[in-house]
């Protein structure tokens, strides 16, 4: 074959890949934008459900993922900190310890995330709630439930590796120079990184919670089992009420409903407000990484 | 010559199976300018760091023999290396200021150390910023990032850090070799003050300047001390054909 016919093919294939792909993500958008605008306004991000999920808003799904992911946050920011912070700072790159903690938070990131639910169902509720039932509140059903801590816990297991490679990423970012002028001056290896590397690593912190909370936003598999609810009248108000959440209400509409052809319009506007919200946090993320990496040139 | 501060017998430092320093023994007299010379690679650098322990934070360094400081070996294994590094400061190559006011950057010593009192920060940070020559470019400017500052003031800034925690002995790792000449004079000039209260050894490959700047100066090859002298003697009648060769610049 001639070799000017082969560029020609080889480029055509490529190119054509690369249109495929900018088709899918402009159809997925156009899609999910013409078919959930016209529905999306103040009385459907403020209302609950009404009429078996049929009419209304989403108020309590915004509401239970928000929660969720606040809740999630902060039990997985400072794990996730602490976790970085030994990696980076204390244990030698050689060492077993390290090794077999990369090689954990690496095998983390690729569990399935019905994984996790499962193991949050088993772990966090059958364990912990059961145990805390039956030492807190002689054995009456309290804890040993799916709810919204139990939910926010297990998503928090989910989104730990990126909080630790982002914020390990970062704390690597800080000059040895400013580690030793610390050091030097007398500060101990603490003072070091709590006066120094710490609040040097700010954005790589924030990067890591940014992606983190987009990452467990759109999650359902991890909740589906440990706190997510099909439908809820009012907002959860303890940490052991079960809440809904904006991607298992996409499913329920999409699978569950009496008539899944009426709640349409509401499939494709709650599809939008999680778009929305996933891709303006990781845009948030895109920018600070985009700085970080900025510094370490 | 003045009381001897630092005493060092028998020094040898490896890098893994890398021999960098091979039994280096020399007496560093307290309130003078002590130069260490040498080219590249010989090991002057890694010997100033084995005065206040800065080695002990890289892997695999093994390091033998005695450095005494006023007689108290710091190798000991009772020492507290945090101690010993704020009685021994050090100024590095490249100035590094924290991303910090100037105030934070002089007040951080003594934070860590636990003062907290403003009228007390305050005093200690006019002091040191007056010992170091910058009080007056920066006074107006204390709560402005140290990083906004130009090179030779950024060095000035991280020696009057260094003077914040009083110490008594002093480190440099060619604290001028990144600045221009008239940054460098104002170090030099600087260097000249502070002897008066400080023992000072500064590591610099220019030799003139340890010409200006020191009273003893050390010709640091491969790793082996190869002469220790008065800096008048090194320069004008060294001892060793290699010291002559070196200052001459024959070699190195």
């Amino acid at each position: 074959m001639n070799r000017n016919l082969k560029d020609t093919i080889v480029e055509g294939i490529t190119g054509v890949s690369v249109l495929l792909i900018i088709f899918i993500i402009v159809s997925i958008l156009a899609i999910t934008i013409v078919g959930g605008w016209p529905k999306l306004n103040w009385t459907f991000l403020s209302e609950f459900p009404k009429d078996g999920m049929t009419k209304g808003g989403i108020f309590p799904a915004i509401i239970g993922t928000a929660v969720m992911t606040i809740i999630m946050a902060v039990a997985a920011v400072p794990f996730g900190v602490i976790t970085a912070v030994y990696l980076a700072e204390y244990a030698s790159e050689k060492s077993v310890v390290a090794k077999t903690i990369r090689f954990a938070v690496k095998t983390l990131a690729v569990v399935p995330s019905i994984i996790f639910g499962l193991f949050g169902l088993g772990f966090f509720i059958g364990f912990i709630g059961k145990n805390m039932d039956g030492l807190l509140n002689g054995g009456v059903l309290k804890w040993g439930q799916p709810n919204i801590l139990w939910a926010s816990f297990t998503m928090a297991l989910l989104t730990l590796p990126v909080v630790i490679v982002s914020v390990e990423e970062a704390i690597r970012t800080i000059p040895r120079e400013m580690r030793e002028a610390s050091l030097a001056l007398g500060a101990t290896k603490w003072q070091t990184i709590k006066s120094v590397v710490l609040p040097g690593s700010i954005s790589g912190i924030l990067t890591g919670t940014i992606l983190a909370v987009s990452r467990g936003a759109g999650e359902v598999a991890p909740i589906l089992f440990t706190g997510a609810a099909y439908f809820l009248s009012t907002l959860p108000h303890s940490l052991n009420d079960q809440f809904m959440s904006l991607g298992y209400h996409i499913y329920i509409m999409s699978t569950q409903s009496s008539d899944v052809d009426a709640t349409l319009p509401i499939q494709f506007a709650t599809t939008l407000v999680l778009l929305l919200l996933t891709f303006s946090l990781n845009a948030v993320a895109v920018v600070l990484r985009y700085r970080i990496r900025k510094r370490a040139k | 010559m003045n009381e001897i501060k630092v005493k060092v017998k028998d020094l040898s430092l490896w890098y893994g199976t890398n021999h960098a320093l091979k039994s280096i023994s020399m007496d560093i007299p307290e309130k003078m300018v002590t130069a260490f010379i040498g080219p590249s690679g010989c090991g002057k650098s890694t010997f100033l760091r084995t005065l206040n322990r800065m080695n002990d934070l890289i892997d695999n360094v093994t390091i033998d023999g005695e450095v005494c400081i006023d007689n108290i070996n710091i190798y000991d294994k009772d020492i507290d290396v945090v101690n010993l590094r704020k009685k021994v400061g050090m100024i590095f190559q490249k100035s590094n200021p924290f991303a910090k006011s100037v105030y934070d950057n002089i007040a951080f010593g003594p934070r860590i150390n636990g003062i907290s009192q403003k009228s007390i920060l305050d005093e200690i940070v006019e002091r040191s910023l007056k010992q170091a020559a910058i009080w007056d470019e920066v006074k107006d400017r204390l709560f402005n990032s140290a990083l906004s500052l130009s090179g030779g003031q950024q060095q000035r800034i991280c020696i009057a850090r260094s003077l914040a925690v009083n110490p008594e002995i002093i480190l440099m790792d060619e604290p001028a070799s990144a600045l221009d000449p008239i940054s460098t004079a104002k170090i030099e000039e600087l260097i000249h003050e502070l002897k008066k209260e400080y023992t000072i050894i500064i590591v610099t490959h220019n030799m003139q300047q340890a010409a200006r700047t020191s009273d003893l100066t050390a010709l640091f090859y491969m790793g082996d001390l190869i002469e220790m002298n008065r800096t008048e003697v090194i320069f004008s009648n060294p001892a060793k054909k290699q010291t002559e060769d070196y200052i001459s610049g024959r070699f190195g």
